[in-house]
């Protein structure tokens, strides 16, 4: 198995997401993660979707999903040619004997504390995943109390677009 | 697919590219130029409809769509036939497009009038068949609150639809209607559906045609590529055992034509599977029969062996390829589809070919053209292995040993005394594999069958719906005992409208398919097949009785010297329908076969007798 990431541009029509996700779960496809915004045309989204399969299969799905009406363009994004980012908002335990501790991980990784309790606080981190799991690994002995995370972003290197791809032809 | 025998308006979309299929747009609406006339969003469904050229629908009202019930009474452009079931109203849709090329429409209302839409959506899917499904939804204020008669149908098909619509504002359905017809009629065809809620039925907007379609993401492909095509054309100019492998693209695609100077200019054995019947010839020298499961020897043979294979609008089913991994191990593929998520699904192409197989084949024939300026072509020793072959393995069958009738006798005999003008629907199962056997098509589109899906029940109303769309042919709806007490009921429909198909049940008093499978893979345990409506048996129900009681003359049919005059009383008979209860005898099987899942290597002419063929 290999990850790769899509990059899709769609129409922002209701039932969109079901219709991608449904492709996906039809061909017993995994989604490792999804994030779903609009684009920088109005009434366009943009889906990126990060998924681990063989090749072919993911030819396969990838022609599927070419096939759904509001789907407008589908890119598979080079890692050495794109950019990869995760947001991450981590709940980490952190009492008066831990927390500079935390706050000094914290300032390691570039991250940010975005709330603070007596006894947690709340972290803010961007990065590619490596730097997401690292960070996770260095406070994960003061205690992670809850995750959230965002789908992976990715976006092409240079000044060529997507859309303006798509809209030249 | 071209649009032609149904022009829709050209999509003016908003986003620069796109460049959308388009037909000739047709004349504005009734209203004066200037001011729109305003209609209720039911008034807009028809007048949409008419004018896209729609001329039949198939229907049956309910709650959610009474409104457009109400509207369908002021008007005489579009008929509308009342079926018994909505299944029946889906599948008549399909036979409608089947035998005709053009779209079949069916109204149904919502919840379970939309949810018995749902196996005739599907068969449509599988079969890539034109069918616009519209359905009633409730009012769009009470969505989401599991109101009555609530299905959220949109959801359940999407699986299952080329694309589907909510809507729910009226001056949204002229744009809704003509998206999802030029949707299910171009590139590859297949069903739409359209939901609209019942209070975009009944509130009223202004009525503006032609819409403008926003559709930036349908770019159907059916130009192909030159270099391609050329080196498709080299190859076949260089192989010597080729084979056009012919799938129902072909005639979706109405490429018959095309097919036939390409076969005969390039001398290719051609075999044309299930959703192919038609296509080419039965008549035609070239013509090898069917591939697959229960294909002729010599066209499953062919493919197996061949060392360069045309997929023409086919898509490697695996009851074509048997198994897929030992599926024509020598052969180059070339693969012709207007789906490009076709190519290479089942097998790597070798050259693929994303169009319209009626362009694509034009193309070829002229690309061969040039390629035999260099190459001579030699099939000669080809032929003669696969003449030996036809010649060795007739289809044939031998007479039932409990001298009851034989099922292909009688399939055959419609045939012959019908004629290839006749169209032939057949429900799923021993009595469908023998009607593609045993019926000679000269023509696209006399063959309609549920391929794909296998929906027993495909047949009756399909027949009726075939009846409709083309009144001067003779219909027969070539039917199984255990398919047609699925959707029989449409009989009444067929009276009531005079509508006047044929059935011919082929009552061997089983499910028969399964009963063979059963008899040869199961040790004989005839487990749940038996329907007692046979010979020897309660016979439950009385098919002739029902047939009285459904206003259709019923005839029964128990041996070889009567098959003849009932088949001529049926053709003669064409003011009302006729049910002829053929009872044949149960034991007989549909060969040669290639068991499920082996190579199609294994393929056995008769039980236990394997043919034999150079081992390479």
């Amino acid at each position: 198995m290999s990850t790769h990431v899509l990059s899709l541009l769609v129409e922002d029509k209701p039932g969109l997401l079901t219709r991608v996700a449904g492709l996906f779960a039809r061909r017993g496809f995994n989604i490792e993660s999804l994030a779903v915004g609009h684009s920088e045309i109005p009434g366009l989204s943009r889906i990126t979707i990060l998924v681990d399969v063989e090749d072919a299969p993911l030819e396969q799905v990838t022609k599927q999903l070419n096939k759904l009406i509001n789907v407008i363009k589908i890119v598979e994004l080079d890692p050495a040619l794109s950019v990869h980012r995760e947001h991450l908002l981590v709940k980490v335990r952190a009492d008066n004997t831990t927390r500079s501790q935390v706050l000094e991980a914290v300032t390691l990784f570039r991250a940010r504390v975005v709330d603070v309790s007596t006894d947690a606080v709340v972290i803010e981190v961007t990065g590619d995943s490596g730097k997401i799991q690292a960070f996770l690994r260095v406070v994960e002995p003061y205690g992670i109390k809850e995750i959230a995370q965002s789908g992976l972003l990715a976006i092409g290197r240079g000044s060529k677009s997507i859309t303006e791809r798509v809209f030249k032809n | 697919m071209t649009t032609e025998p149904y022009p829709v308006p050209s999509p003016s979309v908003s986003t620069p590219s796109a460049p959308t299929p388009s037909g000739p747009t047709p004349g504005p609406a009734d209203a004066a130029p200037g001011t729109p006339e305003v209609l209720t969003g039911s008034g807009a469904i028809l007048q949409t409809l008419k004018l896209l050229g729609v001329t039949d629908v198939f229907g049956l009202p309910g709650g959610a769509v009474i409104p457009l019930y109400d509207e369908l009474m002021n008007q005489d452009d579009i008929r509308h036939i009342l079926v018994r079931h909505e299944q029946g109203a889906g599948h008549a849709a399909e036979g409608y497009a089947s035998s005709s090329n053009r779209v079949g429409v069916a109204i149904a209302t919502s919840g379970p009038g939309a949810t018995n839409l749902v196996t005739a959506i599907a068969d449509a899917y599988m079969d890539s068949v034109p069918l616009l499904a519209i359905t009633g939804q409730v009012f769009s204020t009470l969505m989401g609150t599991d109101a009555f008669q609530e299905a959220d149908i949109v959801g359940i098909t999407m699986p299952i639809t080329k694309h589907s619509f909510l809507v729910k504002r009226p001056e949204d359905i002229p744009a809704a209607l003509a998206s999802a017809f030029l949707i299910c009629n171009t590139g590859r065809p297949g069903p739409v559906l359209v939901d609209i809620t019942k209070d975009a039925q009944q509130n009223s907007a202004p009525f503006l045609w032609p819409p403008k379609l926003d559709l930036p993401g349908y770019r159907p492909i059916t130009k192909a590529h030159g270099k391609q095509v050329q080196a498709a054309a080299a190859l076949l100019a260089g192989a010597k055992k080729p084979v056009l492998y012919v799938g129902g693209g072909v005639i979706r695609a109405k490429a018959s034509p095309e097919l036939l100077e390409f076969a005969e200019l390039t001398n290719t054995p051609v075999v044309t599977t299930l959703m192919a019947r038609g296509a080419f010839p039965d008549s035609h020298e070239q013509h090898l029969g069917m591939p697959g499961m229960h294909g002729t020897v010599s066209a499953v043979l062919a493919l197996q062996e061949s060392d360069l294979i045309i997929a023409l609008g086919a898509r490697f089913d695996d009851r074509v390829t048997g198994k897929a991994s030992e599926f024509a191990p020598h052969a180059t593929i070339v693969h012709v589809d207007v789906d490009p998520a076709e190519i290479g699904k089942i097998r790597a192409a070798d050259v693929p070919i994303v169009g319209d197989a009626k362009d694509v084949i034009a193309d070829l024939t002229t690309a061969y053209r040039d390629a035999i300026t260099t190459t001579t072509p030699d099939v000669a020793e080809w032929w003669t292995y696969l003449n030996g072959l036809r010649k060795q393995f007739p289809l044939g069958y031998t007479e039932p040993a409990d001298g009851l009738l034989a099922p292909q006798y009688v399939i055959q005999r419609i045939g012959e005394l019908t004629g290839p003008e006749g169209v032939y629907a057949a429900g799923v199962g021993q009595h469908q594999m023998w009607a593609a056997q045993f019926i000679k098509y000269e023509r696209p589109n006399s063959w309609l069958n549920s391929g794909g899906a296998g929906t027993m029940g495909y047949s009756v109303p399909a027949a009726m719906g075939a009846k409709v769309a083309e009144p001067d042919r003779m219909v027969w709806a070539i039917d199984g005992d255990g398919c047609f007490q699925m959707t029989n009921q449409e009989l009444a429909t067929c009276t009531i409208n005079n509508i006047p198909i044929k059935v011919a049940i082929i009552n061997n008093s089983s499910l028969g398919m399964v009963r063979q499978w059963q008899s040869l893979f199961y040790d004989g345990r005839h487990s749940f097949t038996d329907l007692n409506t046979g010979h020897g048996t309660a016979m439950v129900p009385d098919f002739v009785k029902m047939a009285d009681a459904y206003g259709a003359l019923g005839i029964r049919v128990t041996s070889a010297d009567q098959v003849d005059d009932a088949i001529k009383l049926a053709l003669a008979t064409n003011d009302r329908p006729v049910v002829i209860d053929f009872i044949v005898s149960r034991d007989a099987m549909v060969w040669p076969m290639v068991p499920q899942g082996l190579s199609n290597s294994s393929v056995q002419y008769a039980k236990d007798h394997a043919p034999t063929w150079g081992e390479e």
